[in-house]
């Protein structure tokens, strides 16, 4: 085989393996949605982030509109203050609610804004003041747990009384567990 | 009595003493030839043709190799991978998991070990025989550097084909991984991929993986060729050289590929 055609085979596997790049890049990894143009950082505290993370998505109505920036120890307070990047082109007004979601029951974490009414916004440095806790599933679960046991204890202590209480139970049900 | 089991045991300590030294001094010998590699490289660029050539043996030459298999890796990933989640009512997850494993391991692991076998092998068997019929003592006698004109086109030819073949090999797995679940299983097209697209991360998986398998280049093509070099002249003594080649350069890769992963997972 004569060098040129060499040449033109190396030519076509370094192409290839340059287009397979650009498609893993583009195609497979987020080098084309995670683009946010110019930013304003806001910063939020919380008393409990549960598993959020840094660069975890800042959404709006769904809408991912920033990004978390970083995430920082208050040693005065003992509050989590996160800093967060919202597109230069979203504004949100001054009052806006920052709250902590999980996508799905066990997805990741993200902050969820929503907008509040007054007429000023959030610049660059400003803090959001309403916010609310990650909802931390352990927490859920164990204080089920005791409100349970202590409802079991009571039918205990009235289950000599079975014919009373057989009836009082038939109310009962409808109640909520907590 | 005593005296036969303290030689017994003094011969099998000196065995296991010589080997080791063995072992050193061949680590030695290679990463002295991996030097000299890199120092006479400038002959390799500056003559850039016999690195094309070679790049045409080990990559091109390698390309049917690394895509078939690919294909068929992607296939296997979805069709496992979709057995599992379906359980969890989680099937969309499944480009997820086949992208995440093919471009952070499959793709530079997989490609690596059959780089070791389809061009490891050959560079070693080459340059053995180049050895054995004493063509290296020659270009020594005409004042060519060996190392300059055999071993360095050869060395960047294979860092320059894994990463380009890792990529390859990703790329079409996903490809192969999308054909099963889409059209075959019949999980959501748009689904498939803004999902493998929001949890697969540009610089954390796609950077780190292209990182793995320039230095699985590195060290495949360095193991080939150090054991060509240091191959025995004799027939016997190739086949040997060629079969250490694929079994030092596995078993190198996958300890690398952990101590990597664990490097670029803590970072």
């Amino acid at each position: 085989m004569d060098r040129t055609k060499i040449d033109l085979w190396v030519g076509i596997f370094v192409a290839l393996g340059a287009a397979a790049l650009l498609g893993l890049a583009m195609k497979v990894g987020n080098l084309t949605s995670s683009k946010i143009g110019d930013t304003y950082s806001v910063s939020a505290s919380f008393e409990n982030i549960g598993g959020l993370k840094p660069n975890a998505p800042v959404k709006s109505a769904g809408v991912v509109v920033g990004r978390v920036a970083e995430i920082n120890f208050d040693a005065k307070t003992y509050e989590a203050v996160v800093t967060i990047k919202i597109d230069k082109r979203y504004q949100f007004p001054k009052d806006t609610f920052a709250n902590i979601y999980t996508a799905g029951l066990l997805g990741e974490q993200y902050i969820g804004l929503e907008a509040g009414g007054e007429e000023d916004v959030l610049k660059t440095g400003d803090k959001i003041s309403q916010t609310q806790d990650a909802i931390v599933l352990e927490k859920m679960i164990s204080q089920f747990l005791y409100n349970k046991a202590s409802e079991s204890g009571k039918d205990k202590a009235s289950a000599p009384a079975a014919g009373e209480s057989a009836k009082a139970k038939s109310t009962e049900l409808g109640d909520a567990p907590f | 009595m005593v005296n036969i089991i303290i030689t017994m045991v003094s011969r099998f300590l000196r065995g296991i003493g010589s080997r080791m030294i063995a072992r050193v001094w061949r680590l030695g010998a290679g990463t002295r030839l991996f030097m000299l590699a890199i120092i006479y490289s400038g002959e390799s660029f500056r003559r850039f043709h016999l690195t094309l050539r070679e790049v045409y043996f080990t990559g091109v030459m390698s390309l049917l190799i690394i895509i078939v298999s690919a294909f068929f890796v992607g296939m296997v990933l979805a069709l496992q991978g979709y057995n599992t989640l379906q359980k969890y009512g989680s099937s969309e997850a499944i480009g997820v998991l086949v992208a995440l494993a093919l471009v952070r391991e499959l793709g530079p692991v997989v490609t690596a070990l059959l780089f070791a076998g389809r061009a490891g092998t050959a560079i070693t068997a080459e340059i053995g025989l180049m050895k054995t019929t004493e063509q290296l003592s020659a270009m020594e006698m005409m004042a060519v550097n060996p190392i300059a004109r055999v071993v360095a086109p050869r060395f960047w030819a294979g860092v320059i084909s894994m990463p380009i073949l890792a990529a390859l090999f990703s790329m079409v797995g996903v490809l192969g991984g999308y054909l099963v679940a889409v059209p075959l299983i019949g999980v959501d097209d748009g689904a498939f991929w803004s999902q493998m697209q929001a949890n697969v991360d540009v610089r954390a998986d796609i950077i780190n993986g292209v990182i793995k398998s320039v230095v699985f280049g590195v060290a495949c093509t360095m193991i080939a060729l150090f054991e060509g070099f240091d191959a025995p002249p004799t027939a016997e003594g190739v086949s040997h050289a060629t079969t250490r080649t694929v079994v030092i350069s596995s078993l190198t890769v996958l300890c690398l590929d952990f101590v990597l992963t664990s490097f670029m997972l803590v970072v």
